[in-house]
Protein backbone atom coordinates (compact mmCIF):
# COMPACT_ATOMS: atom_id res chain seq x y z
CA UNK A 1 0.00 0.00 0.00
CA UNK A 2 1.16 3.29 -0.48
CA UNK A 3 2.07 5.79 2.48
CA UNK A 4 -0.74 8.09 3.30
CA UNK A 5 -0.22 11.31 5.21
CA UNK A 6 -2.00 11.66 7.89
CA UNK A 7 -3.92 15.24 7.77
CA UNK A 8 -5.05 15.74 11.09
CA UNK A 9 -6.09 14.09 14.05
CA UNK A 10 -9.79 13.74 15.07
CA UNK A 11 -9.68 12.10 18.35
CA UNK A 12 -6.91 11.47 21.05
CA UNK A 13 -7.32 9.37 23.81
CA UNK A 14 -9.35 11.23 25.92
CA UNK A 15 -11.82 11.55 23.28
CA UNK A 16 -11.94 8.04 22.27
CA UNK A 17 -12.82 7.63 26.39
CA UNK A 18 -15.58 10.41 26.35
CA UNK A 19 -16.98 8.79 23.38
CA UNK A 20 -17.39 4.83 24.65
CA UNK A 21 -18.20 6.50 28.06
CA UNK A 22 -21.33 8.32 26.34
CA UNK A 23 -22.41 4.93 24.23
CA UNK A 24 -22.20 3.03 26.87
CA UNK A 25 -24.57 5.30 28.97
CA UNK A 26 -26.72 5.42 25.87
CA UNK A 27 -26.88 1.69 25.39
CA UNK A 28 -28.09 1.00 29.01
CA UNK A 29 -30.38 4.15 28.73
CA UNK A 30 -32.34 3.25 25.54
CA UNK A 31 -32.29 -0.30 26.29
CA UNK A 32 -33.86 0.87 30.03
CA UNK A 33 -31.75 -1.38 31.51
CA UNK A 34 -29.04 -4.36 30.46
CA UNK A 35 -31.41 -7.06 30.64
CA UNK A 36 -31.42 -8.98 27.14
CA UNK A 37 -27.86 -7.37 25.89
CA UNK A 38 -25.52 -8.73 24.64
CA UNK A 39 -22.10 -7.16 22.68
CA UNK A 40 -21.06 -8.72 19.57
CA UNK A 41 -17.27 -6.96 18.22
CA UNK A 42 -16.86 -7.21 14.52
CA UNK A 43 -13.13 -8.02 14.16
CA UNK A 44 -10.59 -6.42 14.07
CA UNK A 45 -10.90 -2.80 16.19
CA UNK A 46 -14.76 -3.73 17.20
CA UNK A 47 -13.57 -6.14 19.43
CA UNK A 48 -11.63 -3.81 21.95
CA UNK A 49 -14.62 -1.27 21.46
CA UNK A 50 -17.06 -3.69 22.75
CA UNK A 51 -14.43 -5.10 25.22
CA UNK A 52 -14.68 -1.15 26.73
CA UNK A 53 -18.27 -0.97 26.41
CA UNK A 54 -18.44 -4.25 29.08
CA UNK A 55 -16.37 -2.54 30.93
CA UNK A 56 -17.81 0.71 31.24
CA UNK A 57 -21.25 -0.98 31.69
CA UNK A 58 -19.98 -3.22 34.39
CA UNK A 59 -18.87 0.04 36.37
CA UNK A 60 -21.74 1.67 36.52
CA UNK A 61 -24.14 -0.87 35.83
CA UNK A 62 -22.44 -3.47 38.03
CA UNK A 63 -23.44 -6.24 34.98
CA UNK A 64 -21.06 -8.04 32.91
CA UNK A 65 -22.78 -7.91 29.25
CA UNK A 66 -21.93 -11.28 27.31
CA UNK A 67 -19.03 -10.67 25.01
CA UNK A 68 -18.91 -12.07 21.51
CA UNK A 69 -16.30 -11.91 18.40
CA UNK A 70 -17.50 -11.83 14.71
CA UNK A 71 -15.00 -12.66 11.73
CA UNK A 72 -17.49 -11.38 8.57
CA UNK A 73 -14.52 -12.37 6.16
CA UNK A 74 -16.68 -15.56 4.62
CA UNK A 75 -20.10 -13.12 4.33
CA UNK A 76 -18.18 -10.56 2.77
CA UNK A 77 -19.89 -9.54 -0.37
CA UNK A 78 -16.55 -8.60 -2.39
CA UNK A 79 -14.24 -11.58 -1.74
CA UNK A 80 -14.01 -12.40 -5.83
CA UNK A 81 -12.99 -8.67 -6.34
CA UNK A 82 -10.00 -8.03 -3.86
CA UNK A 83 -6.84 -8.33 -4.57
CA UNK A 84 -5.03 -10.11 -1.57
CA UNK A 85 -7.26 -12.71 -0.17
CA UNK A 86 -8.38 -12.43 3.43
CA UNK A 87 -7.12 -14.57 6.12
CA UNK A 88 -10.32 -15.80 8.13
CA UNK A 89 -10.74 -15.44 11.77
CA UNK A 90 -12.59 -17.33 14.25
CA UNK A 91 -15.86 -16.32 15.40
CA UNK A 92 -16.17 -16.86 19.16
CA UNK A 93 -20.08 -16.32 20.02
CA UNK A 94 -19.81 -18.64 23.10
CA UNK A 95 -23.67 -18.11 24.14
CA UNK A 96 -27.27 -18.04 22.26
CA UNK A 97 -28.32 -15.13 20.49
CA UNK A 98 -31.72 -16.18 20.70
CA UNK A 99 -34.35 -13.57 21.67
CA UNK A 100 -31.32 -11.38 22.58
CA UNK A 101 -30.20 -7.61 21.95
CA UNK A 102 -27.43 -7.56 20.08
CA UNK A 103 -25.22 -4.70 20.50
CA UNK A 104 -23.20 -4.71 17.23
CA UNK A 105 -19.83 -2.95 17.61
CA UNK A 106 -17.17 -1.65 14.75
CA UNK A 107 -15.14 1.00 14.57
CA UNK A 108 -16.05 2.78 11.82
CA UNK A 109 -19.07 2.53 9.08
CA UNK A 110 -18.94 3.81 6.02
CA UNK A 111 -19.95 1.74 2.81
CA UNK A 112 -22.18 -0.06 5.42
CA UNK A 113 -21.03 -3.64 3.57
CA UNK A 114 -19.05 -4.75 6.51
CA UNK A 115 -22.61 -4.39 8.58
CA UNK A 116 -24.32 -6.40 6.05
CA UNK A 117 -22.27 -9.23 6.19
CA UNK A 118 -22.28 -8.99 9.91
CA UNK A 119 -26.13 -8.46 9.97
CA UNK A 120 -25.99 -11.84 7.77
CA UNK A 121 -23.46 -13.59 9.77
CA UNK A 122 -25.42 -12.78 13.39
CA UNK A 123 -28.43 -14.04 11.82
CA UNK A 124 -26.63 -17.34 10.90
CA UNK A 125 -26.10 -17.85 14.80
CA UNK A 126 -29.72 -17.47 15.51
CA UNK A 127 -32.50 -14.90 15.61
CA UNK A 128 -32.08 -12.03 17.84
CA UNK A 129 -34.58 -10.24 19.13
CA UNK A 130 -33.19 -6.45 17.87
CA UNK A 131 -29.55 -6.02 16.54
CA UNK A 132 -28.59 -2.10 17.14
CA UNK A 133 -25.47 -0.44 15.89
CA UNK A 134 -22.29 1.50 17.92
CA UNK A 135 -19.55 2.65 16.01
CA UNK A 136 -16.49 4.75 17.10
CA UNK A 137 -16.69 6.81 13.94
CA UNK A 138 -19.53 7.56 11.02
CA UNK A 139 -17.71 9.03 8.16
CA UNK A 140 -20.91 8.65 5.50
CA UNK A 141 -20.88 7.52 1.92
CA UNK A 142 -23.35 4.27 2.48
CA UNK A 143 -23.70 2.14 -0.42
CA UNK A 144 -26.85 0.52 1.81
CA UNK A 145 -29.35 1.47 3.82
CA UNK A 146 -27.85 1.01 7.30
CA UNK A 147 -27.61 3.42 9.93
CA UNK A 148 -25.81 3.28 13.61
CA UNK A 149 -27.66 3.61 16.64
CA UNK A 150 -24.91 5.05 18.49
CA UNK A 151 -22.03 7.21 17.14
CA UNK A 152 -18.82 9.02 18.68
CA UNK A 153 -18.62 11.28 16.29
CA UNK A 154 -20.05 11.63 12.61
CA UNK A 155 -17.05 12.80 10.85
CA UNK A 156 -17.82 14.12 6.81
CA UNK A 157 -14.96 12.73 4.66
CA UNK A 158 -14.15 12.27 1.11
CA UNK A 159 -13.92 8.94 -0.13
CA UNK A 160 -10.36 10.21 -1.45
CA UNK A 161 -9.79 10.29 2.54
CA UNK A 162 -8.84 7.24 5.41
CA UNK A 163 -9.60 6.96 8.73
CA UNK A 164 -7.41 5.14 10.59
CA UNK A 165 -8.55 4.38 14.25
CA UNK A 166 -5.20 3.21 16.49
CA UNK A 167 -6.85 1.51 19.87
CA UNK A 168 -3.65 0.63 22.13
CA UNK A 169 -5.39 -3.02 22.50
CA UNK A 170 -3.94 -3.53 18.89
CA UNK A 171 -1.99 -0.55 17.66
CA UNK A 172 0.99 1.12 19.43
CA UNK A 173 -1.27 3.72 20.10
CA UNK A 174 -4.66 5.68 21.01
CA UNK A 175 -6.31 7.92 18.45
CA UNK A 176 -7.77 8.40 15.56
CA UNK A 177 -6.40 10.17 12.25
CA UNK A 178 -7.93 11.35 8.84
CA UNK A 179 -5.23 10.07 6.84
CA UNK A 180 -5.27 11.48 2.79
CA UNK B 1 0.48 -14.31 4.22
CA UNK B 2 -0.81 -15.21 0.89
CA UNK B 3 -2.33 -17.84 -0.50
CA UNK B 4 -0.52 -18.82 -4.31
CA UNK B 5 -1.35 -21.86 -4.98
CA UNK B 6 -3.95 -22.90 -7.76
CA UNK B 7 -3.90 -26.86 -7.10
CA UNK B 8 -2.83 -28.54 -4.00
CA UNK B 9 -1.43 -32.23 -4.71
CA UNK B 10 1.07 -33.14 -2.32
CA UNK B 11 2.72 -30.76 0.56
CA UNK B 12 5.70 -30.71 -0.52
CA UNK B 13 5.41 -27.97 -2.08
CA UNK B 14 4.25 -25.84 0.64
CA UNK B 15 6.29 -24.09 3.17
CA UNK B 16 5.18 -24.75 7.32
CA UNK B 17 3.79 -21.32 7.13
CA UNK B 18 1.17 -22.61 4.54
CA UNK B 19 0.48 -25.46 6.65
CA UNK B 20 -0.04 -23.31 9.27
CA UNK B 21 -2.40 -20.76 7.56
CA UNK B 22 -4.52 -23.72 6.45
CA UNK B 23 -4.56 -25.09 10.02
CA UNK B 24 -5.37 -21.62 11.31
CA UNK B 25 -8.23 -21.21 8.73
CA UNK B 26 -9.36 -24.35 9.67
CA UNK B 27 -9.89 -23.24 13.50
CA UNK B 28 -12.42 -20.70 12.07
CA UNK B 29 -14.44 -23.37 10.06
CA UNK B 30 -14.75 -25.88 12.97
CA UNK B 31 -16.94 -22.96 15.00
CA UNK B 32 -19.36 -23.13 12.20
CA UNK B 33 -19.63 -27.20 12.13
CA UNK B 34 -21.42 -26.48 15.57
CA UNK B 35 -24.03 -24.11 14.55
CA UNK B 36 -27.34 -24.56 14.91
CA UNK B 37 -27.19 -23.50 10.60
CA UNK B 38 -24.44 -25.18 9.16
CA UNK B 39 -24.50 -22.86 6.43
CA UNK B 40 -22.17 -20.31 4.93
CA UNK B 41 -22.67 -17.93 1.37
CA UNK B 42 -19.51 -17.66 0.89
CA UNK B 43 -18.78 -19.92 -2.27
CA UNK B 44 -22.08 -19.07 -3.86
CA UNK B 45 -22.21 -19.60 -7.72
CA UNK B 46 -19.27 -21.82 -7.42
CA UNK B 47 -19.40 -24.95 -8.60
CA UNK B 48 -17.01 -28.04 -7.25
CA UNK B 49 -16.53 -31.84 -9.49
CA UNK B 50 -16.08 -34.50 -7.18
CA UNK B 51 -14.44 -37.26 -9.79
CA UNK B 52 -13.60 -40.33 -7.39
CA UNK B 53 -12.44 -43.02 -9.40
CA UNK B 54 -11.72 -45.27 -5.91
CA UNK B 55 -13.81 -45.88 -3.37
CA UNK B 56 -14.31 -44.15 -0.74
CA UNK B 57 -16.59 -43.38 1.91
CA UNK B 58 -15.27 -40.49 4.19
CA UNK B 59 -13.51 -38.38 2.18
CA UNK B 60 -15.87 -37.89 -0.35
CA UNK B 61 -18.33 -37.09 1.56
CA UNK B 62 -16.09 -34.93 3.83
CA UNK B 63 -15.45 -33.04 0.86
CA UNK B 64 -18.78 -32.94 -0.32
CA UNK B 65 -20.03 -31.81 3.15
CA UNK B 66 -16.96 -29.25 3.21
CA UNK B 67 -17.94 -27.98 -0.22
CA UNK B 68 -21.73 -27.74 0.48
CA UNK B 69 -21.29 -25.84 3.91
CA UNK B 70 -19.53 -23.31 2.14
CA UNK B 71 -22.31 -22.90 -0.44
CA UNK B 72 -20.49 -24.04 -3.19
CA UNK B 73 -22.61 -26.39 -5.77
CA UNK B 74 -21.28 -30.13 -5.77
CA UNK B 75 -21.41 -32.24 -8.92
CA UNK B 76 -20.72 -35.89 -8.15
CA UNK B 77 -19.36 -37.72 -10.85
CA UNK B 78 -19.71 -41.20 -10.13
CA UNK B 79 -17.43 -43.41 -11.85
CA UNK B 80 -20.21 -46.39 -12.51
CA UNK B 81 -22.67 -44.56 -13.88
CA UNK B 82 -20.02 -42.43 -16.07
CA UNK B 83 -18.77 -42.56 -19.25
CA UNK B 84 -15.15 -43.45 -18.16
CA UNK B 85 -17.15 -47.15 -18.75
CA UNK B 86 -17.19 -46.16 -21.97
CA UNK B 87 -13.82 -45.81 -22.45
CA UNK B 88 -13.45 -42.12 -21.83
CA UNK B 89 -10.06 -40.90 -20.86
CA UNK B 90 -9.44 -38.91 -18.04
CA UNK B 91 -7.83 -35.75 -19.84
CA UNK B 92 -11.27 -36.15 -22.18
CA UNK B 93 -13.66 -36.41 -18.74
CA UNK B 94 -11.58 -33.62 -17.25
CA UNK B 95 -12.01 -31.16 -20.65
CA UNK B 96 -15.97 -31.90 -20.20
CA UNK B 97 -16.05 -30.58 -16.78
CA UNK B 98 -13.95 -27.71 -17.81
CA UNK B 99 -16.31 -26.97 -20.50
CA UNK B 100 -19.35 -26.63 -17.80
CA UNK B 101 -16.94 -23.85 -16.07
CA UNK B 102 -16.45 -25.83 -13.15
CA UNK B 103 -13.88 -23.98 -10.75
CA UNK B 104 -12.41 -26.81 -8.65
CA UNK B 105 -12.28 -30.39 -9.52
CA UNK B 106 -11.63 -33.01 -6.40
CA UNK B 107 -10.18 -36.04 -7.63
CA UNK B 108 -9.07 -39.39 -6.20
CA UNK B 109 -7.67 -42.15 -8.59
CA UNK B 110 -5.63 -45.28 -8.02
CA UNK B 111 -2.92 -43.83 -10.26
CA UNK B 112 0.48 -42.20 -8.73
CA UNK B 113 0.21 -38.79 -10.32
CA UNK B 114 -3.15 -38.60 -11.78
CA UNK B 115 -4.14 -35.17 -9.83
CA UNK B 116 -1.09 -33.67 -11.19
CA UNK B 117 -2.01 -34.47 -15.05
CA UNK B 118 -5.29 -32.88 -14.16
CA UNK B 119 -3.86 -29.79 -12.72
CA UNK B 120 -1.62 -29.28 -15.23
CA UNK B 121 -4.76 -29.51 -18.19
CA UNK B 122 -7.42 -27.53 -15.87
CA UNK B 123 -7.77 -23.64 -15.85
CA UNK B 124 -10.01 -24.67 -12.68
CA UNK B 125 -8.13 -25.88 -9.29
CA UNK B 126 -7.10 -29.27 -8.38
CA UNK B 127 -7.40 -30.94 -4.88
CA UNK B 128 -5.55 -34.36 -4.95
CA UNK B 129 -8.13 -36.66 -2.81
CA UNK B 130 -5.65 -39.11 -2.83
CA UNK B 131 -3.90 -40.71 -5.84
CA UNK B 132 -2.35 -44.15 -6.09
CA UNK B 133 0.61 -44.71 -3.52
CA UNK B 134 1.10 -41.27 -4.09
CA UNK B 135 -0.02 -38.59 -2.19
CA UNK B 136 -2.78 -38.12 0.03
CA UNK B 137 -2.48 -34.19 1.40
CA UNK B 138 -6.32 -33.68 3.03
CA UNK B 139 -5.59 -36.10 4.76
CA UNK B 140 -2.43 -35.17 6.13
CA UNK B 141 -3.18 -32.03 6.88
CA UNK B 142 -6.14 -32.97 9.16
CA UNK B 143 -4.11 -34.98 10.84
CA UNK B 144 -1.82 -32.32 11.84
CA UNK B 145 -4.92 -30.36 12.92
CA UNK B 146 -6.07 -33.06 14.85
CA UNK B 147 -2.54 -32.83 16.67
CA UNK B 148 -2.26 -29.20 16.78
CA UNK B 149 -5.36 -28.83 18.40
CA UNK B 150 -3.98 -30.83 20.93
CA UNK B 151 -0.65 -30.15 21.11
CA UNK B 152 -0.71 -26.12 20.14
CA UNK B 153 3.13 -26.85 18.28
CA UNK B 154 4.57 -29.37 16.66
CA UNK B 155 8.32 -28.97 17.84
CA UNK B 156 9.79 -31.91 19.96
CA UNK B 157 6.82 -33.89 19.63
CA UNK B 158 7.51 -37.25 18.39
CA UNK B 159 4.84 -39.22 15.86
CA UNK B 160 4.85 -42.79 15.01
CA UNK B 161 3.37 -44.11 11.61
CA UNK B 162 2.94 -47.84 11.83
CA UNK B 163 1.83 -50.42 9.13
CA UNK B 164 2.24 -50.61 5.44
CA UNK B 165 3.73 -47.58 4.71
CA UNK B 166 4.90 -48.85 0.99
CA UNK B 167 1.29 -48.71 0.07
CA UNK B 168 0.35 -45.51 1.77
CA UNK B 169 -0.08 -42.34 0.32
CA UNK B 170 -1.37 -41.36 4.32
CA UNK B 171 2.35 -42.00 5.27
CA UNK B 172 4.10 -40.08 2.91
CA UNK B 173 2.06 -37.19 3.32
CA UNK B 174 2.58 -37.23 6.96
CA UNK B 175 5.83 -37.68 7.03
CA UNK B 176 6.49 -35.01 4.60
CA UNK B 177 4.51 -32.13 6.40
CA UNK B 178 5.28 -33.21 9.96
CA UNK B 179 8.89 -32.91 9.17
CA UNK B 180 8.45 -29.64 7.79
CA UNK B 181 6.57 -28.40 10.64
CA UNK B 182 9.28 -29.41 13.01
CA UNK B 183 8.42 -33.10 14.40
CA UNK B 184 10.49 -36.26 14.69
CA UNK B 185 8.60 -38.66 12.80
CA UNK B 186 9.28 -42.60 12.91
CA UNK B 187 7.84 -44.53 9.68
CA UNK B 188 7.75 -48.20 11.30
CA UNK B 189 6.48 -51.32 9.51
CA UNK B 190 7.73 -54.89 8.66
CA UNK B 191 10.88 -54.96 6.06
CA UNK B 192 8.81 -55.95 2.68
CA UNK B 193 6.31 -52.67 3.70
CA UNK B 194 9.38 -50.24 4.44
CA UNK B 195 11.44 -50.91 1.74
CA UNK B 196 14.72 -49.11 2.36
CA UNK B 197 13.79 -46.20 -0.51
CA UNK B 198 11.77 -44.87 2.35
CA UNK B 199 14.83 -43.15 3.45
CA UNK B 200 14.13 -40.24 0.48
CA UNK B 201 11.23 -38.98 3.19
CA UNK B 202 14.10 -37.73 5.23
CA UNK B 203 12.91 -39.54 8.42
CA UNK B 204 13.73 -42.45 11.13
CA UNK B 205 12.73 -45.66 9.76
CA UNK B 206 12.34 -48.68 11.80
CA UNK B 207 11.02 -52.80 12.50
CA UNK B 208 10.56 -52.35 15.70
CA UNK B 209 7.71 -50.96 17.00
CA UNK B 210 8.16 -51.81 20.81
CA UNK B 211 11.62 -49.72 20.58
CA UNK B 212 10.02 -46.92 19.37
CA UNK B 213 7.30 -46.64 21.60
CA UNK B 214 9.26 -44.30 24.71
CA UNK B 215 8.11 -41.41 24.56
CA UNK B 216 5.74 -41.22 21.25
CA UNK B 217 3.42 -38.51 21.67
CA UNK B 218 1.52 -40.08 19.04
CA UNK B 219 0.74 -43.43 16.92
CA UNK B 220 -1.10 -43.54 13.74
CA UNK B 221 -1.92 -46.92 12.50
CA UNK B 222 -2.26 -47.52 8.67
CA UNK B 223 -5.11 -49.79 7.64
CA UNK B 224 -3.41 -52.68 6.54
CA UNK B 225 -5.14 -52.75 2.63
CA UNK B 226 -5.89 -56.39 2.65
CA UNK B 227 -6.56 -55.60 -1.43
CA UNK B 228 -2.77 -55.55 -1.81
CA UNK B 229 -1.99 -58.15 -0.04
CA UNK B 230 -2.57 -61.09 -2.40
CA UNK B 231 1.46 -61.22 -3.20
CA UNK B 232 2.60 -62.44 0.46
CA UNK B 233 4.40 -59.18 1.59
CA UNK B 234 3.98 -60.99 4.99
CA UNK B 235 3.77 -64.39 6.57
CA UNK B 236 -0.10 -63.69 8.77
CA UNK B 237 -2.52 -61.59 9.88
CA UNK B 238 -2.03 -63.04 12.90
CA UNK B 239 2.32 -62.52 13.07
CA UNK B 240 1.34 -58.67 11.63
CA UNK B 241 -0.81 -58.08 14.01
CA UNK B 242 1.06 -59.57 16.79
CA UNK B 243 4.66 -57.44 16.10
CA UNK B 244 2.29 -54.29 14.39
CA UNK B 245 -1.01 -54.39 15.68
CA UNK B 246 -1.44 -51.13 18.13
CA UNK B 247 -2.84 -52.17 21.65
CA UNK B 248 -3.75 -50.42 24.79
CA UNK B 249 -0.72 -52.71 26.47
CA UNK B 250 1.65 -51.44 23.91
CA UNK B 251 0.20 -48.02 23.93
CA UNK B 252 0.91 -47.93 27.68
CA UNK B 253 4.71 -48.17 26.84
CA UNK B 254 5.10 -44.90 25.63
CA UNK B 255 4.98 -43.54 28.96
CA UNK B 256 2.82 -40.67 28.11
CA UNK B 257 -0.94 -39.52 26.96
CA UNK B 258 -0.57 -40.59 23.67
CA UNK B 259 -3.54 -39.72 21.21
CA UNK B 260 -4.11 -42.64 18.44
CA UNK B 261 -4.64 -41.37 14.79
CA UNK B 262 -6.36 -43.67 12.22
CA UNK B 263 -6.98 -42.50 8.85
CA UNK B 264 -10.29 -45.02 8.33
CA UNK B 265 -11.62 -47.31 7.94
CA UNK B 266 -10.55 -49.61 10.85
CA UNK B 267 -9.38 -52.88 10.22
CA UNK B 268 -10.32 -54.14 13.74
CA UNK B 269 -8.23 -56.72 15.30
CA UNK B 270 -5.39 -56.51 12.98
CA UNK B 271 -3.45 -53.16 12.96
CA UNK B 272 -5.55 -52.17 15.67
CA UNK B 273 -7.59 -53.43 18.72
CA UNK B 274 -10.99 -52.76 19.33
CA UNK B 275 -10.86 -51.42 22.81
CA UNK B 276 -7.64 -48.84 21.61
CA UNK B 277 -9.70 -47.65 18.86
CA UNK B 278 -13.23 -47.00 20.96
CA UNK B 279 -10.67 -45.31 24.27
CA UNK B 280 -10.61 -41.85 25.18
CA UNK B 281 -6.66 -42.06 23.86
CA UNK B 282 -8.48 -42.20 20.65
CA UNK B 283 -8.84 -38.82 18.37
CA UNK B 284 -10.18 -41.05 15.39
CA UNK B 285 -13.93 -39.49 14.98
CA UNK B 286 -11.89 -36.21 16.08
CA UNK B 287 -10.18 -36.09 12.67
CA UNK B 288 -13.67 -37.50 10.56
CA UNK B 289 -14.89 -34.09 11.93
CA UNK B 290 -11.46 -32.08 11.36
CA UNK B 291 -11.70 -32.79 7.96
CA UNK B 292 -14.25 -31.37 6.91
CA UNK B 293 -12.93 -28.05 8.55
CA UNK B 294 -9.76 -28.56 7.13
CA UNK B 295 -11.02 -29.37 3.77
CA UNK B 296 -13.21 -25.91 4.10
CA UNK B 297 -10.25 -24.28 4.63
CA UNK B 298 -8.48 -25.59 1.47
CA UNK B 299 -11.41 -25.14 -0.44
CA UNK B 300 -11.75 -21.39 0.89
CA UNK B 301 -8.31 -20.48 0.14
CA UNK B 302 -7.88 -21.97 -3.42
CA UNK B 303 -11.53 -20.93 -4.69
CA UNK B 304 -12.24 -18.21 -2.10
CA UNK B 305 -10.69 -15.30 -3.40
CA UNK B 306 -9.99 -14.03 -6.76
CA UNK B 307 -10.85 -16.15 -9.22
CA UNK B 308 -7.82 -18.75 -10.24
CA UNK B 309 -5.05 -17.39 -11.85
CA UNK B 310 -2.72 -19.73 -13.98
CA UNK B 311 0.89 -19.93 -12.76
Amino acid sequence: MTKRIPKHKIMDADGIRRAINRISHEIVEKNKGTENLVLIGIRTRGVPLAERIQARILDFENVKLPLGLLDITLYRDDLSMIDVQPVIHETKVPFSIEGKTVILVDDVLYTGRTVRAALDALIDLGRPQKIQLAVLIDRGHRELPIRADYVGKNIPTSSREIISVCLSEIDNSEEVLLLE
Amino acid sequence: MRWRHKDLLDLDNLSAQEIELVLQSALSMKEVLFRPIKKLPTLRGKSIALMFYENSTRTRTSFETAAKILGADVTNFSVAQSSVNKGESLLDTAKTLQAMNIDLVIIRHACSGASEFLAKQLKAGVINGGDGQHAHPTQALLDFFTMKERWGEFKGKKVLIVGDILHSRVAHSNALGLKKLGAEVVLIGPPTLLPPEMSYLGVKTSYDLDSELPGADAVMALRLQLERQQSGLFPSLREYNRLYGLTREKIAKTGKDTIILHPGPLNRGVEISSDLADSVQSVIEEQVTNGVAVRMALIYLLIGGTSNVMA
